[in-house]
């Protein structure tokens, strides 16, 4: 197994450090510089893992980012592990461990590989025709498809990595340093746009750079030696920032392109530790050029997939940059003039090169003039019909195709090898290019789509943009980066350029074969298994829109998203319904170009930094008192607080019961607070809120309830008038921002005639709430100067005050239908003023209490919460609030609406209270509720909203929503549960206290 | 992602927008007056043009300003911006 493949050195590989790594458990060497792929082949390893759906063994195919089969798990049972990493891209390091995936024990011997055998029961579309019934099986089913579903591993345990996000501005971006890119970087640089260029290879300089082609000469000298030189002048230029083993994965619209840049993945484990490993650049440029270069394509014929069958570029790319011999016997199959240099290029390395098939008739070009020379076979108007090898080719066999090209004749030639190069044309890698909304021109003389319209500052040049030959390459370079920088000269204007000729092609996008279709598999898509059998299959089930056709036989769906085959796909679709390529377009290109892994997505927003979220000034009280915390909206609110191990059933009860007979303190600081001032700031309130504001006196508070423009409660809670002009208006807790926003859209946009300002004031003052008999002589205690007697402080209204240095706005309102008061003091107070309330209250035993209790305490007395009793579908009047609904006031936001017939309906459902027949019994929140139980179908009235114990009345109590509730008082009802039926009787929501006696005792 | 230019902070990325609907729908002076059909035509009923569309901008992480802007939904190109109480370009 150990044979050493490797031809010569390679400058580009360094021979003298031997990189230990395993595969599959085994220990091989490989050189610095090798890909996993490159270090595999060295050691004479083409069978890498198995196809999704068939389990057919499959190779490395390629030797870049496009790879659909050597596709692995690296470093799996460890933090670090990764599914689906492309061989081709893992530069090895020591200690790397790498995997085959979707085979089980071994990829030698694959129990799915029995898929194979039995394929011709596995046709498209399989899942959608066979799971489909008895429809009650589908439980069964599911627990097979889940178990066969997906590819790899993905990792159990917690990424040990660190990621980042940068943001990068920059006039120029160039995506991709092949020849173009880094002559287009290098004339944008020097005339002094500030570029950046990008690549996702570790060395610049793309194909050119090792493809030693004798027929190309730039300036009198090799290409390759002459790309070398460029990129060495490339550090002295300013302006110019360059970053290597960065892929761009995605263009969106005004050139913002997302793009990730890889640190460490090339290092050993202990250079690893505490660095960035991957960096998503987050990049606004001016202008882009995309030099994204071209990808070989495969040919479609019987059985194209096995091991040991490759790209002829790829196979090339081994030996001339890896210096790793990919065959001891090599074949080339072809439509066009590129399989001829690989083949030179081997026998030149003195490999055997057994034969060219060339589906051509002939081809004097002067490349193949040397083949010829060189003693090569070459056998024109010939395709492959069949190939031989499980688990390694060893052997195609060759037939003569007719002038047509639809079928084969003559007798079958076989000819034994070991690996096959194949060349079935490049195909101009526009991803980019259509992700950012670039419209694409089908090129009939190429067979290749091409960017056509820019929808931003970008162009495309070299191979992506159709051009295959250097001399093509620069000259059009030249013409269009002047125009597109405009710039009057470049420093490649006059450069002498030597390339081949025309490169002649003929095009089949399926080959035929001696046997029927039906008898084949030419692989379309290599990763999902998808043959052009099956795309047939679709098309003749009546699938006609490709978007369907990839679907249903998902092709293009793998984690490569087809690179390879899906021009083969379009064609055969194109040549079997009769239409045109460029009529029938190509399926979406959609991001991310190669995968992204999460870490790099999310970056440093994990853990606590994963969301945003705001504390209290009295924050640390809590915590240093073991509350337990709610998240609401952004906010951590203490939700209540247990001692002794209580529950927090145990907890509530016990806050309620103290709130109500003694007294309770609350943080109620999160609440929204927008300071409204302006000569029209009580006009606005009238036209915001539903009831009538003129006349609220200074000093006054007023609960007030706000609606969207179609009648629905949108927010409520207490504004208070400090000043003649000057108001402080409370929201809901997580309503605070929206409202604020809403406000400021009518105060811009409808009613920019009113003298008001907003002023959002939620984190300037903290709030202490005390509720209960004795929050009365608490604040005596604390504000022994404030005269807090009925006459001089009544419910709703407000005082200023001061505690010792500590200024302080206190309003007397009641959530709870408690006697209360709102302590609102300058933030930084917040926890004083709170300790100063726990200090003064203990001989009362002061109890805080947290968001459950607060809920259960207003829901005894049937006050609604927004959001939770309400839920954009209810009116003031569905709430039973008749009452805050000013008759008198000509308009207010939503007012109209509550005239609409269908607001009207008394059908609508509505407010009411609930209790259980068997008092202990406590209902769930958003339970059904219905009047008959033995219907079908059931007609559904409406469900619970809040649902608590209360411990001040001992029974259960709930607030629900019924529709035609406000004619159902004393109502039977049902409430069917999964194990039981709960009987409930309607009741009026004013649980407690119906007469609000208690607020001002 | 759009790069917006707030006509009273310059371009900024389109992050610290918020979109608001379609622009010049102006909320009725006496809505009472109205039919329930007439209501319905100002509350409901909004266009979604592939093409050409007047739209409602808020620089909500910014200076919280409205303001108006016309912009191609097929290519999302924005064509004009302007400010609040401006009138609408006629095409």
């Amino acid at each position: 197994m150990s044979a050493n493949l490797r031809v010569k050195s390679s400058e580009f590989i360094d021979e003298t450090v031997r990189i230990s790594f395993k595969f599959n458990g085994k220990t091989y060497y490989g050189f610095k510089g090798d890909t996993l792929a490159s270090a595999l082949l060295a050691n004479d390893i083409h069978l890498v893992g198995r196809s999704f759906k068939y389990h057919r063994p499959r190779g490395i195919m390629t030797a870049g980012s496009e790879e659909p089969n050597a596709i692995v798990q690296v470093n799996d049972k460890t933090n670090r592990t990764e599914p689906n990493v492309r061989a081709t891209e893992v530069e090895i390091y020591e200690g790397l461990e790498a995997s085959s995936q979707n085979c089980w024990p071994s990829v030698n011997f694959d129990i799915g590989g029995i898929n194979n055998a039995i394929s011709a029961f596995l046709p498209a579309g399989f899942y959608y025709k066979t799971f489909m019934w008895p429809a009650s099986f589908w439980e069964k089913y599911e627990y097979f498809i889940r178990h066969s579903a997906g590819l790899g591993k993905s990792p159990t345990e917690k990424d040990p990595d660190i990621y980042d996000h940068r943001n990068i501005h920059c006039d120029v971006l160039v995506v991709g340093a092949g020849i173009s890119g880094i002559l287009a970087a290098k004339n944008a640089a020097k005339n002094n746009f500030k570029t950046l260029l990008v690549d996702e290879k570790n060395e610049l300089g793309g194909a050119t750079i090792y493809q030693n082609r004798e027929f190309n000469k730039i300036d009198n000298q090799s290409s390759s030696d002459w790309i070398k030189k460029e990129i060495q002048e490339l550090s002295n230029i300013k302006n110019l920032e360059i970053k290597t083993r960065t892929s761009v994965a995605a263009y969106h619209g005004y050139n913002y392109l997302l793009a990730r840049e890889n640190l460490t993945d090339h290092l050993e484990k202990k250079d690893k530790q505490d660095k960035i490993r991957q960096r998503l650049l987050k990049i606004r440029a001016k202008k882009v050029i995309l030099a994204t270069g071209a990808l070989e394509r495969p040919l479609i014929f019987n059985n194209n997939d096995r091991p040991g069958i490759m790209l002829s570029s790829a196979v090339k790319k081994y030996a001339d940059f890896y210096g790793v011999v990919s065959g001891k016997k090599n074949i080339f199959f072809t439509n066009n003039d590129s399989a001829y240099e690989s083949a030179l290029c081997l026998h030149n390395k003195g490999i055997q090169v057994e034969a060219i098939i060339d589906i051509r008739e002939k081809s004097d070009s002067n490349i193949v003039k040397a083949v010829k020379k060189a003693g090569i076979t070459i056998h024109w108007s010939h395709t492959i019909v069949d190939t031989k090898g499980y688990k390694k080719l060893n052997s195609i066999s060759v037939m003569k195709l007719s002038n047509d090209g639809l079928s084969v004749i003559g007798n079958k030639i076989n000819i034994s090898c070991d690996c096959l190069g194949v060349a079935g044309g490049w195909t101009p890698a526009v991803h980019l290019f259509t992700q950012s909304g670039g419209k694409l021109t089908f090129d009939e003389n190429d067979k290749v789509f091409l960017p056509n319209k820019y929808p931003s500052d970008q162009l495309c040049v070299g191979s992506c943009n159709g051009d295959f030959k250097i001399k093509e390459i620069i000259n059009n370079l030249s013409i269009n980066l002047k125009k597109f920088l405009n710039i009057e000269k470049t420093d490649f204007d006059n450069l002498s350029v030597d390339s081949e000729k025309e490169n002649s092609k003929r095009n089949i996008w399926l080959l035929p074969s001696n046997k029927p279709i039906g008898k084949t598999k030419p692989f379309v898509d290599y990763q999902n298994d998808a043959t052009a059998k099956d795309i047939k299959l679709a098309l003749r089930e009546g699938f006609r829109s490709i978007e369907h056709v990839k679907r249903y036989t998902t092709t293009g769906m793998g984690t490569d998203q087809g690179k390879l085959g899906n021009m083969h796909a379009l064609g055969i679709i194109a040549d079997t319904a009769g239409v045109k390529m460029g009529d029938l377009g190509t399926t979406t290109f959609r991001p991310p170009y190669t995968p992204l892994t999460f870490g790099t997505i999310v970056g440093r927003n994990v853990g606590e930094y994963f969301d945003t979220f705001r504390r209290t000034p009295m924050n640390d009280w809590h915590i240093e008192n073991k509350a337990e915390f709610e998240n609401v909206g952004q906010w951590k609110r203490a939700w209540y607080y247990p001692i002794n191990g209580e529950t927090m059933h145990e907890s509530v009860q016990r806050e309620s019961i103290a709130a109500r007979e003694s007294v309770g303190i609350l943080d109620a600081s999160t609440l929204g607070k927008i300071d409204i001032q302006g000569s029209d700031a009580s006009e606005f309130l009238n036209r915001v809120y539903t009831n009538a504001w003129s006349k609220l006196g200074i000093g006054k508070c007023r609960y007030g309830l706000m609606l969207n423009e179609d009648g629905m409660v949108y927010d409520d809670g207490v504004t208070t008038r400090l000043g003649e002009n000057h108001y402080l208006m409370t929201t809901t807790t997580g309503g605070a921002a929206n409202v604020l926003g809403k406000l400021e859209d009518y105060l811009q946009t409808e009613w920019p005639e009113l003298d008001v300002y907003l002023t959002s004031v939620t984190d300037h003052y903290a709030t202490a709430s005390i509720c209960g008999p004795n929050s009365k002589k608490i604040l005596n205690k604390i504000i022994p100067d404030l005269d807090l007697s009925e006459e001089n402080f009544p419910h709703m209204s407000f005082k200023n005050a001061q505690i010792e240095n500590i200024k302080c706005r206190i309003m007397r309102i009641s959530f709870t239908g408690e006697h209360s008061y709102e302590i609102n003091v300058q933030a930084n107070f917040g926890k004083a003023i709170w300790e100063k309330c726990m200090e003064a209250g203990k001989e009362f035993n002061i109890t805080p209490y947290g968001t459950e209790t607060m809920h259960l305490l207003r829901a005894e007395k049937g006050f609604i919460i927004v959001g939770q009793d309400t839920d954009g579908t209810m009116t003031p009047i569905d709430l039973q609030m008749d009452w805050i609904v000013s008759k008198k006031k000509y308009d207010f936001i939503g007012k109209r609406s509550l005239y609409r017939s269908d607001t009207m309906k008394e059908e609508r459902k509505q407010l009411v209270g609930l209790l259980t027949d068997d008092p202990s019994i406590v209902l769930e929140e958003g339970a059904q509720i219905v009047s008959e139980l033995n219907q079908s179908p059931v007609n559904m009235l409406g469900h619970v909203t809040s649902s608590y114990y209360s411990p001040n009345l001992k029974k259960s109590i709930a607030l629900a929503v019924v529709r035609n509730g406000k004619n159902m008082m004393g109502k039977k009802l049902f409430i069917p549960m999964e194990d039981k039926t709960i009987n409930v009787t309607v009741a009026n929501p004013v649980f407690f206290d119906s007469k609000n006696k208690r607020i001002n005792a | 992602m759009f790069v917006i230019n707030c006509p009273y902070c310059g371009e900024r990325d389109q992050q610290e927008f918020k979109a608001g609907g379609e622009a010049h729908i102006e909320r009725p002076k006496q809505p009472t007056e109205l039919s329930d059909d007439e209501w319905a035509e100002y509350l409901f009923m909004r266009k979604n043009i592939k093409g050409v569309q007047f739209e409602r901008w808020n620089h909500a992480h910014g200076c919280r300003k409205w303001f108006n802007m016309v912009r191609d939904t097929s290519n999302d190109e924005i064509k004009l911006i302007y400010k609040m109480g401006e009138r609408p370009p006629s095409e």
